[in-house]
């Protein structure tokens, strides 16, 4: 291949790219692939007890083989969580998406006055972590120490508690969608920045009004970033847990295992039972990878249809 | 892996001799003790979470230049049990001495996260403690995992304001409190006697050890599991009934809504420990000199019972170097007449030793200051606590509890109530036989 292997100016040439990407393995080694790679040895093994379980060398750790996994697949409550999480996705995601697109349209149209004000207060919420604004909810829906309640006891309406065992589901989408709005708005808001606003000026020579000028080019050219921030929505949805466990305190109707990674930290942390923890949330992320990947692949051609 | 195997087996040889060692020194005590005794000074570290509990060891640390202690605060319980036995997985990290709660002992010492210090206590110190008291450091056995250092007996705390303008009377049957329940819900229907709390497990617990209820029994070699006996089905059917006629409020304590409840007088009673004026204090401060306490109401007026909820003891971890010394220091902290009075006074707890109890209470809680009888009645209730003992998996049964309870309160059915009983034992036994413990 090389005419003169030998020579130092082209060795320093083949180490140079090493060297660069060495932090960026380094890293990835050790704080993605090793901890995978421990979850996925810890997931084949369990815990074996004698007798009472008292005392020194009574517990030993032993080969479990794939019974973690079984036991996963075939828990109810597993499964329970799978199809919650799947309902709470119909909610959120095409409210978050539908609502972002809204907005950046919205704020992209021309006569649109406050534009920096009001794309700061929507992309605020975001900025507010998860817990917190959870918290702030949890008062919110909670009848005696909420305003809104009060409000709705004055107008004499009587509203039912969202979080009874009906509405809790919307009630941990509301947090979502509101968290979630402001990011996704930004995303899309700056793909259609990216716009000529010649194209613009054609259209509306053509007789084109606003709305069709919205319907007709805008959202066709961010359709690749509404892809992009449906895989991240995605994403979100299959690792719901901050909201639902900060608000399990305050009613009876969010269990311990209403999500499926929350049925990961009881298991981890309550049950003090790291081996099942283990195996489920590698399923979890499993399933993560295909479906985000198999959306991906679906919409290839439209979703990079720019870059080709 | 290899590596993993090699260093267990190790581990186990050093248990070995451990135990050798320790037989060797059961027979001529003393010269082997005095022997393993360094000669410079030892330093302890103890995780708690009881306040002040620094300025309560700081009296020892003065006279004990010796030995002295390090007070490492934690928050709560469960985090630090969770700190603890991640420390004792890896193998270092953990404190010489820890506080643990009484319903955690078993599962800390089936992970081998607490030593057996009988062999360094002074044989009369199981004499200071209630004997159900001690049996939860026993566990039954002759190995003792800790010293006793508060309990939470269980009474009735009630609005005495709100008792007088109803004309209620104050319950000392539970059919009296489902009648007293009734007629105030019946004068004013914001108002609950009390609340079916499904997130707090050791509250029910309380109510079904009052009944006669224990959970959890060793029989020989192996452990027998019994949350569906007769008289937790019996406490389960009981409030179902109250919360599914409407009652009694199904909403869970310690939260902003019930806070606002004890404030505004809609919630007018608390079943709870000898802790809860410190509780009150906190959470309802505007009501102060409005409570008053009274025993639990009774199954059977003949034979008074109450439960526990809480408590706690202080142990010596399995990775302390020093086990003889923190083990002489625990003695100190949870029977000497003076640091029982310094936990009283200074830390606020209940503390689980009979001698100094009187001396350390004589006082009722600030909260409490009209109710001159408080410690009185406390310590006549705390002799009526019935034996219940807790199992190496209390968090599976605990977490099943909120799970299945939750549902039922919610549903406010009677019939649901007892199935969520029948669901506990069903996820603890089949807990414990697929871990592999030996069960009956």
């Amino acid at each position: 291949m090389s005419t003169s292997p030998t020579a130092p100016s082209t060795r320093r040439r083949t180490v140079a790219p090493y060297a660069f990407l060495a932090p960026a393995v380094l890293l990835f080694g050790a704080f993605l692939a090793l901890p995978i790679g421990y979850a996925v040895y810890l997931s084949l093994r369990t815990v074996q007890v004698r007798g009472l379980g008292l005392g020194k060398g009574s517990r030993e750790e032993v080969w479990a083989g794939l019974s973690n996994y079984s036991k996963a697949i075939t828990d109810p409550d597993f499964a329970a969580s799978v199809l919650r999480v799947a309902a709470y996705g119909v909610l959120v995601v095409p409210a978050m998406l539908g609502l972002a697109l809204l907005f950046a349209l919205l704020l992209d149209s021309p006569r649109a006055r406050a534009t920096k004000f009001s794309r700061l207060a929507i992309f605020l919420p975001y900025a507010v972590p998860a817990v917190i604004s959870s918290l702030l909810w949890g008062f919110l829906y909670l009848p005696s120490v909420s305003p809104l309640y009060f409000v709705f006891g004055k107008l004499g309406w009587d509203v039912p508690s969202v979080l009874g065992s009906g509405s809790v589901i919307y009630a941990v989408a509301n947090i979502a969608v509101w968290g979630g709005v402001g990011f996704n708005m930004v995303v899309i808001y700056t793909a259609l920045k990216a716009i000529p606003t010649e194209i613009y000026e054609a259209a509306k020579l053509d007789g084109c009004s606003e709305v069709s000028i919205a319907w007709r080019i805008k959202v066709p050219v961010v359709l690749p970033s509404l892809i992009m921030t449906f895989v991240f929505s995605l994403i979100a949805t299959l690792q719901v847990f901050a909201e639902p466990v900060t608000l399990r305190p305050l009613t009876n109707t969010i269990s311990s295992t209403w999500t499926p990674l929350m049925k990961v930290y009881r298991d981890a942390f309550t049950r003090d039972d790291l081996y099942s923890a283990a195996a489920t949330s590698v399923v979890l992320a499993v399933a993560t990878f295909v479906l985000s990947f198999g959306f991906l692949r679906l919409v290839q051609n439209r979703a990079f249809s720019q870059e080709n | 892996m290899r590596g993993h195997r090699g260093f267990r087996r190790a581990a186990l040889a050093a248990g070995a001799v451990l135990l050798l060692a320790a037989g060797c020194s059961g027979n001529d005590a003393s010269p082997a003790a005095d022997a393993g005794r360094p000669a410079e000074n030892v330093e302890l570290t103890f995780w708690t979470w009881a306040p002040n509990m620094d300025k309560v060891v700081a009296g020892w640390n003065a006279k004990h230049p010796e030995i002295q202690v390090t007070v490492n605060k934690q928050d709560g319980g469960d985090p630090a049990v969770t700190k603890l036995l991640t420390a004792i997985k890896a193998g270092s990290g953990a404190p010489d001495l820890m506080q643990a709660e009484y319903q955690k002992i078993p599962t800390l010492v089936s992970a081998d996260a607490l030593a057996d210090i009988s062999q360094h206590l002074d044989k009369g110190v199981a004499g200071h403690f209630p004997e159900t008291v001690w049996n939860s450091v026993t566990l039954g056995s002759d190995a003792v995992y800790g010293v006793p250092q508060d309990s939470g007996p269980m009474q009735f705390y009630y609005r005495a304001d709100i008792f007088k303008q109803l004309g209620l009377t104050v319950p000392t049957t539970w059919e009296e409190y489902a009648q007293t329940a009734k007629k105030l819900h019946a004068a004013d229907p914001k108002k609950y006697l009390g609340t079916f709390s499904a997130n707090d497990p050791g509250w029910f617990v309380g109510l079904a050890q009052q009944a006669g209820a224990s959970w959890w029994g060793i029989d020989g070699e192996s452990w027998s599991v019994s949350v569906d006996d007769e008289a937790t089905l019996k406490v389960a059917d009981y409030w179902g009934g109250l919360v599914e006629s409407g009652v009694i409020d199904n909403k869970p304590m310690y939260t902003p809504e019930w806070n606002a409840a004890l404030n505004n007088g809609t919630q007018v009673g608390w079943l709870s420990a000898v802790w809860a004026p410190g509780v009150l204090e906190g959470n309802a401060a505007a009501t102060k000199g409005k409570w008053q306490m009274a025993p639990m109401p009774q199954w059977d007026k003949s034979q008074p019972a109450t439960g526990n909820w809480g408590g706690s003891a202080t142990s010596v971890t399995s990775q302390s170097k020093h086990p003889a010394e923190a083990a002489k220091f625990i003695e100190w902290l949870n029977t000497s007449p003076e640091a029982v009075d310094a936990l009283a006074k200074v830390s606020g707890i209940y503390p689980a030793d009979q001698p100094g109890q009187s001396a350390a209470l004589s006082a009722p809680p600030a909260f409490f200051a009209n109710q001159t009888d408080f410690y009185q009645v406390a310590a006549d209730t705390a002799k009526t606590a019935r034996s219940f003992t807790f199992g190496p998996n209390v968090n599976v049964a605990y977490s099943a509890y909120t799970d299945q309870f939750g549902k039922a309160a919610e549903s406010r059915s009677r019939a649901a109530f007892t199935a969520a009983v029948r669901a506990m034992q069903k996820t603890t036994l089949d807990n414990l036989k697929s871990s592999g413990f030996s069960v009956k």
